[in-house]
């Protein structure tokens, strides 16, 4: 559940809590040191000082991991509905129509194919910015086309997550994405072809809950938080304050959740050598 | 006075009147049939009532503190019930009660989310809300069934999977997704029914199978009423808004496609005559089950697939 977009709201990638804009100089989310931009960008967004990974946005990640000018985007048409007429403080067709506006996409997932060292592959990442990468009835499609067509051509399917879960303003029909798109990937699973899920900052709920924590390689960025439950949810359940460091990647890879925690930079050549066991 | 829920008002009151009255009834014929008077009315309202329940009274019912859980049906519907516990990786979750038995002559495992009545018992049971061993002993459980070709019958009712740091350290979400995925592939039926509340994921990770029924007055939904006002009203009382627009009962998920069958209850709901409330759900899982007998392993899978893979409403538009 999108519970925690409201702490988060400013920590786009469109850089509206940095206190210096569109200036020379950054200042750091996490170690507030002020570092020059360029610095930063040439680092993959990776603060020099800290190793905070800054947000990225979809194509960012996407040149990030793929081979340049190799990606081709699937299926950008798919676009929301509002099946349940929802309405809260807000209609969902308001929301819905100013992430569009926001985004310039027509939601939270982009999902298409390219090459990683020349070996084609299938890729769909997380949009954060349009509605807290929640997942409705157009991400879990696309997560599922992707994952069919990766079972076709049996090309090897990456999903980057950040999202904070399923998406209320669908209901029951956002809780079943999590059934559709697992069951896809038991379907990519029969024929054998590997999913690597890579989780950032920040993946909750129904995502985690379903594909993000089915991949055949479960790899992490560094600090991200992850889980199940919200951490404000779990405090106001246990009615205790949570261990430092609770959710972290760290903390996943301390209780076996996941296989890897990977800096942005090692992340391209890492899944080159992954894909090279998993080649037929 | 048994336990009435706000919009029942009208009917305690009428109950009221007939326990007064009772006393004398036996001695004056014309109060007894005062007394059928007055039940015949009770009768009338209570239909009346129960004809447009709201979202948020459905929500109420779904959650009775009387309302017939998975033990309750487990004891009307299996005979020869052996419960079977454990993950046999970290322990016994106790909010997740499931075992062997026999359903109409047939074998079958069955699990499903224990609440409790007695405040004693819920606490026990974590309300209801399972940890990572309670989705593993499930999952352990059907493939049992898998192995010995018997069906499952899953009996849904949570607020959902329990949020605490045990649970999110020993892999809560883990659990969960492997349920899903396991669960879209296991190669005998599945019928699922929502006997009281449908609680998200939590309740899901018990969901997948070939037919999914609910009980009349149950519900199934992405979020609590409660989650989904604090967070998109910032006001948790604004929870009978919230059930209202996340379209959570019964009736709103078959309209939806999300379910296959609604299981009428007794009127007053299922806590009204549990043994009653019973005797409709058997047969309602009965008449699936034989559906089901016919059907090859293969076309069996590829039907659950296609029921999932089918849900979600989106618009395609062709882009440059």
């Amino acid at each position: 559940m999108a519970w925690f977009k409201k702490d988060k709201s400013g920590r786009s990638a469109d850089g509206k809590r940095f206190k210096i804009p569109e200036g020379l100089w950054l200042k750091c989310d996490s170690c507030k040191e002020v570092i020059y931009r360029k610095e930063i960008e040439k680092n993959a967004k990776v603060c020099p000082k800290c190793n905070y990974h800054f947000p990225i946005s979809v194509d960012e990640r996407i040149a990030l991991i793929l081979d340049e000018g190799s990606f081709k985007e699937w299926d950008a048409g798919l676009s929301p509905m509002d099946p349940l007429n929802f309405k809260d403080s807000a209609r969902y067709r308001d929301r819905l129509k100013a992430a569009q506006e926001k985004t310039r996409r027509r939601e939270a997932m982009v999902i298409g194919e390219g090459m990683i060292n020349h070996l084609p592959v299938i890729i769909g990442v997380f949009n954060f910015s349009f509605m807290g990468g929640s997942m409705g009835s157009v991400v879990g499609e696309k997560i599922l086309r992707a994952a069919e067509r990766a079972a076709e051509r049996r090309w090897p399917l990456i999903l980057v997550s950040s999202s904070g879960g399923a998406r209320m303003q669908e209901g029951i029909l956002s809780l079943m994405q999590m059934a559709k798109t697992s069951a896809a990937l038991g379907r990519l699973a029969e024929v054998k072809v590997p999913f690597f899920s890579i989780l950032t900052d920040p993946t909750f709920g129904g995502v985690t809950a379903s594909f993000a924590m089915l991949g055949d390689m479960i790899i992490a960025e560094p600090k991200a938080l992850i889980g199940f439950a919200g951490p404000r949810v779990i405090e106001q359940t246990i009615k205790q304050q949570l261990p430092e460091g609770f959710q972290r990647s760290e903390f996943l890879m301390d209780h076996g959740m996941v296989d890897l925690i990977l800096e942005r930079k090692k992340l391209k050549q890492t899944l080159a050598k992954l894909l090279a066991f998993f080649s037929p | 006075m048994r336990d009435f829920l706000e919009f029942e008002k009208p009917l305690m009151e009428y109950e009221e009147k007939i326990e007064k009255l009772k006393p004398f009834a036996k001695t004056d014929p014309l109060i007894q049939r005062e007394i059928e008077v007055i039940e015949k009315k009770a009768r009338e309202v209570q239909v009346e009532i129960f004809a447009k329940l709201t979202p948020w009274q459905r929500t109420q019912l779904a959650r009775h503190q009387n309302r017939p859980n998975t033990q309750d049906y487990i004891a009307f519907m299996i005979h020869d019930f052996v419960e079977l516990h454990g993950d046999r990786l970290y322990g016994d979750d106790r909010a997740i009660l499931g075992g062997v038995g026999i359903f109409r002559n047939r074998p079958v495992v069955i699990i499903g989310h224990q609440k409790g009545k007695s405040v004693k018992e819920r606490v026990d049971r974590n309300f209801g809300m399972p940890h990572p061993e309670g989705y593993r002993k499930a999952l352990r459980l059907m493939k049992l069934a898998e192995k010995f070709m018997r069906p499952v019958i899953t009996l849904i009712d949570t607020p959902g999977a329990y949020p605490g740091i045990g649970a999110e350290e020993r892999g809560q979400s883990e659990a969960i997704a492997r349920n899903l995925i396991e669960m879209s592939r296991l190669s005998v039926p599945v019928i699922v029914v929502v006997i009281g509340e449908g609680g998200s994921g939590g309740a899901l990770a018990l969901g997948v199978g070939d037919r999914i029924l609910m009980l009349e007055h149950s519900i199934y939904s992405v979020i609590s009423p409660e989650g989904c006002a604090a967070i998109l009203w910032n006001n948790s009382a604004k929870a009978p808004d919230a059930a209202e627009a996340l379209k959570m009962t019964a009736q709103d998920l078959l309209a939806l496609g999300v379910i296959d069958e609604i299981v009428p209850e007794p009127v007053g709901g299922a806590h009204k005559d549990p043994p009653q409330a019973a005797e409709i759900l058997e047969k309602a899982i009965e008449n699936q089950l034989v559906k089901l007998d016919g059907l090859k392993t293969d076309d069996l899978l590829e039907q659950r697939y296609q029921k999932f893979r089918k849900m979600g409403v989106f618009g395609e538009e062709m882009v440059p």
